[in-house]
């Protein structure tokens, strides 16, 4: 991996360092007791640290700062370990800084709207903190049950409502975070906005790669009174691509837009009894929110446009357990697909809208090319793709092919005018993908960030960006012919 | 398409020269104005020009620096859409480019968000005349850092923004604007935050010299209950629309005058600021926009009265316009800094990325902070 040189660390002195700063049972170093922290939900890549820590208060984090700095140690920071692109996955020489137990919600003001936490705590704990006040925190990962707000940062975590609300840089104030040079700083405030560059931008979604986050300001938002979801059906996923298009055209902000082509659909109905129309080639969840008045009105306009795009069949939630009903469904759509296939591998590419058909179609070509079945759910109101490669990973060859499936749907993706991640972030999962997305000049000038804020490079080192050797390799590697790929490449 | 300035970049490089990066040059009172700024020589953004791509179904437009902003804005219209944060725009020359390096949004800020919030992608040029392109045309997008929000105010210390891609919203179909008289500063900041803690669908508010407008936008029947709910006068659509583009491009009668502007951001909730001794009975004069949490004062008080006041409720002052000041109060103010100063620790970064991105320091010297 691309590290630092981590000369020749000594790692029972290490250990017994950190186990003297730290109280008894938060530094862990035995094999058996670092086992369930070896990866995160990129179950791929498997990698014992050195030693685990897991501080209680900013201090104690400051203090593992520290000794890691001085020792030149890398720190891989961790939320819940949720995360799919091996964001969190261990240094083989470094130390795991897990947040777990900086779980607190240390306040909730009804009136500022606001909410102050601990990076450990969980995404949907600050929503139902904050609902005796009528009030949310609007991104909502799938994973949201399990994944902490630290995370959330780290990855600029979506959701299936961020085309109305947002994305975590849109629905945070103020993070507190530790940089490698032991400095306390804040970014944001909480006010609107703060003097000078507009840091706390950059180091959301920067995966704990600038600095570790001990405390998050979060907005809170009013829960809207009603909500009503449409499940439309289309006999063609390219026509029910073309829909999404008209109803945005129209002005129409969905608070959720959800598609799933007919396998996913099927997949997922005999798990989740969501009362999808199975016969569909694909159906749609489109969500309106707000006054009763408010979605009474959108949904009639929702429904016109639907028809007038050749839906076959519109069914709206009448009630709120059918609305959960149809949500439950999409949510459910990764365990589902962990229940009909060994493994399965999700890809994160987003599109321009306008290019759904076109991506579908490859898709469905690419599968038969690899042998290999690979259902559609996607977040259709911002173009981002998370086909469900299914394999199964104790074949190697069943391995190999669903990888080489999604590097090309990747690169597809960047052909396109897209990214090769939306929401899951790059971490190691992609980065040789970033390469093509990227080139060498850009890349350096991220190096440059990196090294603003952590200049010995010991914050998750190797991650999300690509070093040019790196690149090197992975252009070797994929020249075929003689050609490299996708030479007339343009960079958007 | 952006050869000429790349030219241009590399050549004050190579020849030790400063740059001053200028569009329409609406805002050029706007941050610090060093005392050798007039020896940096301007790059005019204006020559590159265009809107790129524009795909109303896909919400994003694409469009050079030196786009007029008012073009950008009637094509958007032309299709029922806008820029979600209601820029301002200084003058009739306003550039895309501008909008963005000065980062300043406008009365719809609090509840839609700032310009920063719709920056998907833009393409940069920096320090080493390299032409770097950051983010994308995509709503979603985490591949590597986001530099392309990071330049959103930056006010050029980073290089030339030379094309951004913003996210766009489509137009409300119903706008109303209430007009509630005889309520007291504090009273308005209490009202404000009460209703941002509803779902209504609020959109814009001021209050000064003792009355609170209060813009609702959104679904029709959302409007229709909210006006019912909330009581108030209505106004009528040409007034509500005067009023806040006044508000906006700061025409309003509140912001004549000759003492210096302050621009105080602070938490929606505090209540009215008392810089220089006044007391809660009769609190200073200002305008409060934002829901409450950006106030706006005329004073000739001293830089660090002002600061301690925005400080102290959690937030920053910034010495928005100068005004016309004697020379001697004008040494004083300028002596304390157009921006609130930084946390050492805060300040290192900033310096290390200016150094990363501008590393002969040929941008925008001295705009943002001294010596960045």
């Amino acid at each position: 991996m691309d590290t630092p040189a981590a000369a020749s660390i000594d790692r029972e002195a290490l250990v017994s360092r950190l186990q003297a700063l730290l109280p008894d049972g938060s530094v862990l170093h035995t094999d058996e007791a670092q086992r369930p922290y070896e990866c995160d939900g990129l179950t791929l890549f498997r990698q014992l640290p050195l030693a685990t820590v897991l501080p209680s208060t900013e201090s104690e984090l400051l203090a593992v700062v520290a000794v890691c700095r001085e020792a030149g140690v890398p720190i891989v920071p961790r939320g819940a370990g949720t995360g799919l692109s091996g964001g969190a996955t261990p240094h083989a020489q470094g130390v795991l800084l897990s947040t777990a137990k900086m779980s607190a919600i240390l306040a909730i003001d009804p009136v500022a709207r606001t909410a102050r936490v601990q990076p450990g705590v969980r995404n949907l704990a600050i929503s139902e903190a904050a609902a005796r006040h009528g009030l949310y925190y609007a991104p909502d990962p799938s994973s949201q049950i399990a994944c902490s707000i630290g995370g959330n940062v780290a990855e600029n975590s979506g959701g299936v409502h961020c085309l109305k609300y947002g994305l975590t840089v849109h629905n945070v104030l103020r993070v507190r975070a530790v940089t490698i040079d032991g400095d306390v700083v804040e970014f944001g405030s909480g006010a609107l906005d703060g003097p000078g560059l507009d840091l706390l931008a950059v180091l959301v979604g920067s995966e704990g790669m600038l600095a570790i986050t001990t405390e998050v300001t979060v907005k809170l938002i009013p829960r809207p009174q009603v909500a009503r979801c449409i499940m439309a059906s289309f006999d063609d996923v390219g026509v029910a691509g073309d829909a999404v298009a008209k109803l945005i055209a129209a002005g129409i902000i969905p608070a959720g837009l959800e598609m799933m082509d007919q396998p996913a659909t099927r997949m997922v109905e005999p798990f989740a009894n969501a009362g999808y129309d199975l016969d569909a080639a694909s159906i749609l969840l489109c969500e309106a929110d707000g006054t009763p008045e408010e979605v009474e009105e959108e949904i009639a306009r929702m429904s016109e446009v639907l028809r007038a795009a050749g839906a076959t069949g519109l069914r709206v939630s009448t009630s709120e357990a059918e609305r959960l009903r149809f949500w439950a469904g999409r949510k459910n759509a990764f365990p589902a697909a962990g229940r009909v296939s060994p493994d399965y591998y999700c890809m994160d590419g987003t599109i321009p809208r306008r290019r759904l058909g076109e991506m579908l179609r490859a898709i469905q070509q690419m599968e038969a090319k690899y042998e290999m079945r690979c259902p559609n759910v996607f977040h259709a109101g911002d173009g981002n793709l998370h086909p469900l490669i299914l394999f199964d990973a104790n074949d190697p060859s069943s391995l190999a092919r669903a990888e080489a499936f999604g590097v090309d749907i990747l690169e597809l993706c960047v052909k396109l005018g897209g990214t090769v991640t939306g929401e899951h972030g790059v971490g190691i999962e992609k980065i040789n993908q970033m390469c093509v997305q990227f080139p060498a000049d850009e890349r350096e000038q991220f190096f440059g960030v990196k090294r603003a804020f952590d200049p010995h490079g010991l914050l998750n080192p190797g991650k999300c960006i690509p070093t040019l050797h790196r690149c090197a390799e992975y252009g070797r590697m994929k020249v075929h012919g003689g050609e490299l790929p996708h030479p007339g490449l343009e960079r958007f | 398409m952006a050869d000429g300035l790349i030219d241009q970049v590399r050549a004050a490089a190579g020849q030790g020269r400063r740059l001053r990066i200028r569009g329409g040059g609406t805002k050029d009172w706007y941050g610090e104005q060093p005392a050798d700024a007039d020896a940096a020589t301007v790059l005019d953004t204006r020559g590159h020009a265009g809107i790129v791509e524009y795909d109303p179904s896909e919400l994003v437009v694409t469009a050079r620096c030196g786009t007029p902003l008012a073009d950008l804005e009637a094509t958007l219209a032309a299709s029922g859409q806008m820029l979600a944060c209601e820029p301002p725009h200084f003058g009739s020359g306003a550039t895309v480019g501008g909008c963005v390096a000065a980062g300043l949004s406008g009365p719809r800020r609090a509840t839609a968000g700032s310009i920063r919030d719709f920056v998907l992608g833009a393409k940069l040029i920096n320090g080493r005349g390299q032409h770097l392109s950051f983010g994308g045309r995509v709503i979603k997008n985490v591949a590597g850092y986001d530099v392309s929000r990071l330049l959103a105010g930056s006010l050029g210390i980073l290089g030339v923004i030379t094309e951004v891609s913003l996210k766009v919203v489509p137009a409300p179909v119903a706008e109303t604007t209430l007009r509630f008289d005889g309520i007291a500063q504090a009273e308005a900041i209490r009202r404000l935050n009460h209703w941002a803690g509803q779902p209504l669908p609020l959109s814009a508010s001021a209050w000064s010299g003792d009355t609170l407008h209060l813009r609702l936008s959104g679904a029709a029947a959302a409007v229709r209950s909210a006006t019912t709910a909330l009581g108030g006068e209505v106004l009528d659509a040409p007034s509500a629309a005067t009023f806040w583009l006044a508000l906006r491009e700061q025409s309003a009668p509140f912001f004549a005058g000759d003492a210096p502007l302050w621009r105080l951001s602070v938490p929606s909730w505090t209540p009215p600021l008392l810089p220089g001794g006044h007391s809660q009975d009769a609190p200073p004069d200002m305008l409060v926009e934002w829901g409450g949490a950006l106030r706006w004062m005329r004073s000739t008080l001293p830089a660090e009265t002002m600061r301690a006041a925005a400080r102290d409720a959690g937030g920053h002052a910034t010495l928005f316009r100068r005004g016309s000041l004697s020379d001697a109060q004008a040494s004083g103010i300028e002596a304390a800094g157009c921006f609130s100063p930084l946390d050492p620790a805060l300040l290192r970064i900033h310096q290390r990325l200016k150094a990363e991105f501008d590393p002969a320091g040929v941008f925008n010297h001295g705009r943002l902070y001294p010596g960045l």
